[in-house]
């Protein structure tokens, strides 16, 4: 593995001339749901690895102990136990990626979670000696930039603000808060990754991922691992490097685990809420 | 799993099987990520061949017919080699039946109003979508394509096309009002997109009001069985549309049969050229859709991830056998390497396996003897030391299954560069600037499609424009929709399938009856030979001719050369032939024209042609103008011209001349009102189709009306941007000659009408053997017409003869109109997807796969 990106000095060069042409990446997006898919066991598997992957997020101005507390403890335990049992994979002790709150509610996380899960700081982006100071500002802890694609305008912006952030030294890219109008897809997600392959190509550096924000079915969440699979790797497909910003998600996920070990759909009410 | 890489001139490591995967566990896959199988169900499939017994005859008049004794052919799946069924070896009365049915169909058919066709087709929409998953297993199983491609791609392009003309029925009476339907059709069809290429037939041949007997490829006849039982389950009348299944040789009886009006065949330029010489001298239309070897140009300002993908949808789409697969790469140098790095980094991912499994990129090849060809191919690379690289994330231990495989270190003198290989295999090689891209591109004697990737918009429609090709996708490759035609240039066949130009193949102007020529055997060696021509001294009227001076004094010699390249030259055997009054009077003397005089014309047509393509059409018209005015100041002269040679009245040729003048007036006015459409297709972006000139045409005008018959070819010809080799009536050219002196003294660039007279015979051989002429019109005998269209076959120029046929000049309905226009233009189709912008509007259609998302029921 390589070592965490330190960022690298400007290089106006990475993100002169960039060509995105939009109607193709389009095209290509649309295919890799189509391309790809997984059933049965590979399916129960995939979705262990997109919940653990997933951030729990809780960013509301109602936030309280309560709330947060339930979030961490289905973090901690994402998916139901007979079926952790059923699925035979008790040893992998799969918790989800991560737990987000507003930093005044971290002491409550850490309180809630022995071990502290939550070490990433999300930023929002900026020009590249802003991101810059503010990694070095983040010390030991990652650091997360959220580009707010959907304020880019084109997507070679989204490719080049993907080349800013990693140059100033973001540990992991996220397509947007998930709180926007405009949430994670796929073309979006697909230019991030092409600049994440070039910077990994130029640096040696592997930068993470994290499309946030309206991923809400398990189908969709394994379209989004073999995106990253087919794209990057499979070095990217663990939560070290990919995250899934999207907290109604675990649900669905939970409820297609439940179909592959019962072979019956279960009701909302079956599962934990979070 | 980590992808494995083959290295150079090696075949692809194998991943471990599917059973070996499944002792996986679940916390085994986690740590993996690797995909498992995911197979499409095939019951359905397989019920139905069950209830067929697994045993298929013809579908001819609405029903199956199973005739007692007939070979059969053993129908396997390529992927696994598991025999599906048999289908029937057809034979000359199989062939009788259902062209009997068809004719019979026919009677009723093509009288049915315009709404209830369209009803009948709309219903057949209905149909196919009803069964689609069932056409896409079948189509998957029998050929071998994934399943993922026939969901996404054959079958709802098949569907589109019936909605496409069944709107084209509907309105046929008010769009095509001076058209009417052939009669029977013969389609001929191959076996790589079974269904979706016999729909292309189908549709617009339905929509017009012909009937069908459709002959499938033998490895692949069972979706067409198909289709014709949904049909019939869809109310389609008996007979309207018939299957016969057989062998090559069966599909020469079916494009063979008298009766049968039209051959509509797609597949190799071998079997297309051997059709077109079948059926030459017929009187029988035929649409050739054939080969391809087609650019897929990637220039420094392109995005070269998305080109990547290109790539993938150009070349190893369908297992590369596509003709329209862009299998020719050509990089700029700037970016060469970096992008075959970027190619085959994608391979090491790209995944090859069974048909069914839903996480494929390529299924099988369709026949062992297909793959051994492809080998064979990629032998020859190694074998002149290019670089062959083969990779896959898995590859498949048994079944016929080819690698996708990139060559390198080739240059154009090389077979693979310059073949097509039907297979997966793309090669690459770079270029420096945009011109010597399009002479690479054009370094063909195909011209199927190309694509051209840039951001750049002007250099784009540039290269779009001078690709000689039917199809051009800018930023993609291999996009098809009903609303616009897809065929070729050159050996790549002529006739569009698609959109309002598909439908002039399945169509005969109002006025005209099919052709039936006596069709009697010719000896081709010795057509056209010709004899020089003597003195005529018995005969001789020439002193007196254009006298005027006081008895005894002789006329000055007036003795007409050609006129090419924009100057009068003398004939290359100075031999010359005398043309005669209507009282046998020779009156002047014009050169003899040979194939060297050919030579010389064809040649400067060509200089011409690009210059004359960018003159503004307003130009164009201006010249057809000033042609009229010259006409209309000498038209005395011009009439006392015509009935001296022809002896009619004076009145007539005066008519003639009248008739010409308007005729001129005509084209100058359609200079600048056929350049093309939007066509509206699935894509969002504009589709533009484009009436590109044909190219140089050789026109061998009739002996009546010698100036009339002259002006109503020539002119569409050169307004629509055409070069010209003219020959005008053999036995009164002295009209048209004339008319040189007005275009040397016209704006005409030289090389744009060049006039060659002599034997009309001697020059029509000259001019179709003449493999670099894109069309030759013959009006004159029987036997020129066969002539003509059977050496036409040897490198698929267009032509347009008229069996022997006299047509009425005179009258607007024959002497000018649509027919024209069809065959002064080609058709190109341009596809440029547009959007820049974020947040995507999700509503915009893009490509087609996936973005088929019709509402059933």
């Amino acid at each position: 593995m390589s070592e965490r990106n330190t960022g690298v000095n400007w290089n106006e060069s990475w993100i002169k001339d960039v060509k995105v042409n939009l109607s193709a990446v389009k095209a290509r997006a649309d295919t890799l749901g189509t391309r790809r898919c997984v059933k049965k066991k590979w399916q129960a598997a995939w979705l262990l690895k997109a919940a653990a992957c997933i951030d729990l997020t809780t960013l509301a101005g109602d936030d309280t102990v309560v709330n947060v507390q339930r979030l961490c403890y289905k973090a901690k335990n994402p998916i139901r136990a007979d079926l952790v049992e059923a699925l035979g994979v008790k040893q992998l002790g799969i918790t989800c990626g991560a737990v987000c709150v507003y930093p005044s509610r971290v002491g409550e996380v850490k309180q809630s979670l022995k071990e502290c899960g939550g070490s990433a700081i999300p930023i929002a982006s900026g020009i590249y000696e802003e991101v810059q100071q503010m990694r070095e500002a983040c010390g030991e802890a990652h650091m997360k930039t959220i580009l707010a694609t959907g304020e880019c305008g084109t997507m070679a912006n989204v490719y080049k603000a993907s080349m800013v952030c990693m140059m100033a030294g973001a540990d992991f890219i996220k397509t947007s808060t998930g709180k926007e109008g405009v949430n994670a897809i796929l073309p979006v997600g697909l230019v991030m990754v092409r600049a994440i392959r070039e910077y990994y190509k130029r640096t040696g550096y592997k930068v993470g991922f994290k499309p946030a924000g309206g991923i809400r079915s398990a189908k969709e969440a394994c379209v989004w691992l073999s995106m990253m699979k087919e794209e990057l790797g499979d070095e990217w497909l663990t939560p070290k490097l990919f995250r899934l910003g999207a907290s109604s998600l675990l649900l669905d996920v939970e409820r297609q685990l439940y179909h592959y070990v019962y072979g019956r759909y279960a009701a909302t009410h079956e599962f934990a809420m979070s | 799993m980590a992808a494995t890489t083959g290295a150079t001139s090696s075949a692809p490591s194998q991943s471990a099987t599917v059973a070996a995967e499944s002792t996986e566990s679940i916390a085994d896959i986690f740590a993996s990520m690797s995909y498992g199988p995911a197979p499409e169900a095939d019951n359905v499939v397989q019920a139905w061949l069950e209830d067929k017994k697994r045993a298929f005859g013809h579908f001819i008049d609405g029903k199956y017919h199973q005739p007692a004794g007939r070979k059969v052919y053993e129908v396997k799946n390529p992927a696994n080699g598991k025999v599906l069924c048999t289908t029937m070896r057809g034979e000359s009365e199989d062939v009788e039946l259902a062209v009997k049915a068809a004719r019979k169909a026919h009677t009723t058919w093509s009288k049915l109003a315009p709404h209830v066709r369209a009803r009948h087709i709309y219903s057949i929409a209905r149909h196919v979508q009803k069964h689609a998953r069932l056409f896409s297993v079948l189509e998957s199983m029998d050929n071998g394509k994934t399943f993922r491609e026939t969901r996404d791609a054959d079958i709802p392009i098949v569907v589109r096309h019936f909605y496409h003309y069944a709107g084209w029925a509907q309105l046929s009476d008010t769009e095509m009002s001076n058209w009417k339907s052939i009669g029977v059709i013969g389609g001929i069809v191959p076996w790589n997109f079974p269904l979706m290429l016999l729909t292309w037939k189908l549709a617009p041949a339905l929509a017009m009001g012909n009937t069908v007997v459709l002959k499938p490829a033998s490895y692949t006849s069972l979706s067409a069985i198909l289709l014709a039982e949904v049909c019939a389950e869809a109310g389609l009348p008996p007979g309207v549309f018939n299957v016969v299944t057989g062998s090559g040789a069966f599909g020469s009886m079916l494009a063979a049969h008298p009766d049968v009006d039209k051959v509509a065949f797609t597949g190799s330029t071998l079997v297309g050229q051997k059709l077109r010489k079948l059926t030459a001298g017929t009187g029988k239309k035929i649409s050739l859709e054939l080969g391809g070897k087609s650019p897929f140009i990637v220039f420094d300002s392109a995005d070269l991830d998305s080109a990547v993908e290109g790539v993938v949808n150009a070349i190893w789409f369908n297992q590369g056998q596509v003709c329209s697969a862009g299998s020719k790469l050509l990089v700029q140098e700037t970016v060469y390497d970096k992008f075959i790095d970027k190619l085959k980094e994608r391979l090491t991912h790209f995944r090859v396996g069974s048909s069914l499994d839903k996480t494929m990129d390529m299924g099988a090849i369709v026949d062992e003897s297909q793959r051994a060809s492809v080998e064979e191919f990629v032998q020859s690379a190694r074998d002149e030391g290019a670089e062959v690289y083969q990779a896959s994330a898995c590859f498949p231990s048994a079944g016929c299954f080819y690698p996708p495989t990139l060559i390198t270190k080739v240059q154009t003198v090389s077979k693979v560069v310059q073949e097509e290989i039907f297979g997966p295999v793309l090669v690459a090689l770079p270029f420096r600037t945009a011109k010597e891209a399009v002479s690479l591109a054009n370094n063909t004697r195909y011209g199927l499609a190309g694509s051209v990737w840039t951001e750049n918009v002007s250099l784009a429609l540039e290269v779009a424009l001078l690709i000689k090709a039917g199809a051009i996708w800018v930023n993609a490759h291999n996009l098809f929709d009903a609303a616009a035609g897809f065929g070729g240039y050159k050996e790549s066949g002529f006739g569009r399938d698609g959109g309002k130009e598909g439908l002039y193949e399945y169509a005969i102007p109002r006025w005209e009856e099919r052709p039936r020529p006596a069709n009697e055997d010719i000896d081709y060696s010795k057509f056209g030979a010709t004899l020089q021509g003597r003195p005529t001294y018995a005969d001789n009227l020439l002193p007196v001719l254009e006298g005027g001076s006081a008895a005894g004094v002789p006329a000055i010699d007036h003795t007409y050369k050609f006129y090419y390249g924009g100057a009068q030259k003398r004939p290359d055997a100075t031999y010359v032939r005398a043309i005669k009054t209507s009282e046998g009077k020779a009156m002047a003397h014009v050169g003899e024209g040979n194939r060297k005089d050919v030579r010389n014309a064809v040649e400067v047509a060509h200089k011409a042609a690009p210059g004359w393509g960018k003159r503004a059409a307003y130009n164009r018209a201006q010249i057809m103008y000033y042609l009229a005015e010259n006409i209309e100041l000498r038209r005395q002269e011009f009439a006392d011209r015509l009935s001296l040679q022809t002896g009619r009245t004076a009145d007539s040729c005066l008519n003639e001349v009248s008739l010409s003048i308007q005729r001129l007036f005509y084209w100058a006015a359609y200079a600048d009102k056929y350049g093309g459409t939007v066509q509206e297709t699935t894509l969002y972006g504009a589709t533009v189709k484009i009436h590109e000139p044909v190219g140089v045409i050789g026109i061998l005008c009739p002996d009546e009306y010698p100036l009339l018959g002259f002006v109503s070819l020539l002119a569409p010809a050169i307004v629509r941007a055409n070069c010209v080799v003219i020959v005008p009536s053999e036995i009164h050219p002295l009209s048209a000659l004339d008319l040189y002196q007005v275009f040397e003294t016209s704006d005409i660039p030289g090389g744009v009408v060049n006039i060659l007279t002599g034997s009309k015979d001697h020059l029509a051989k000259y001019l179709v053997e003449h493999q670099d002429i894109q069309s030759v019109w013959y009006f004159g005998s029987e036997a020129g017409s066969k002539y003509v269209e059977y050496v036409s076959a040897e490198n698929v120029k267009r032509t347009w003869v008229n069996y022997g046929l006299s047509r009425k000049w005179e009258d607007p309905e024959q002497g000018e109109g649509e027919e024209f226009l069809y065959q002064v233009t080609q058709v190109k189709n341009i596809w440029i997807p547009m959007e820049t912008s974020l947040p995507i509007d999700n509503n915009t259609v893009g490509h087609f796969s996936c973005r088929f998302c019709f509402v059933l029921y």
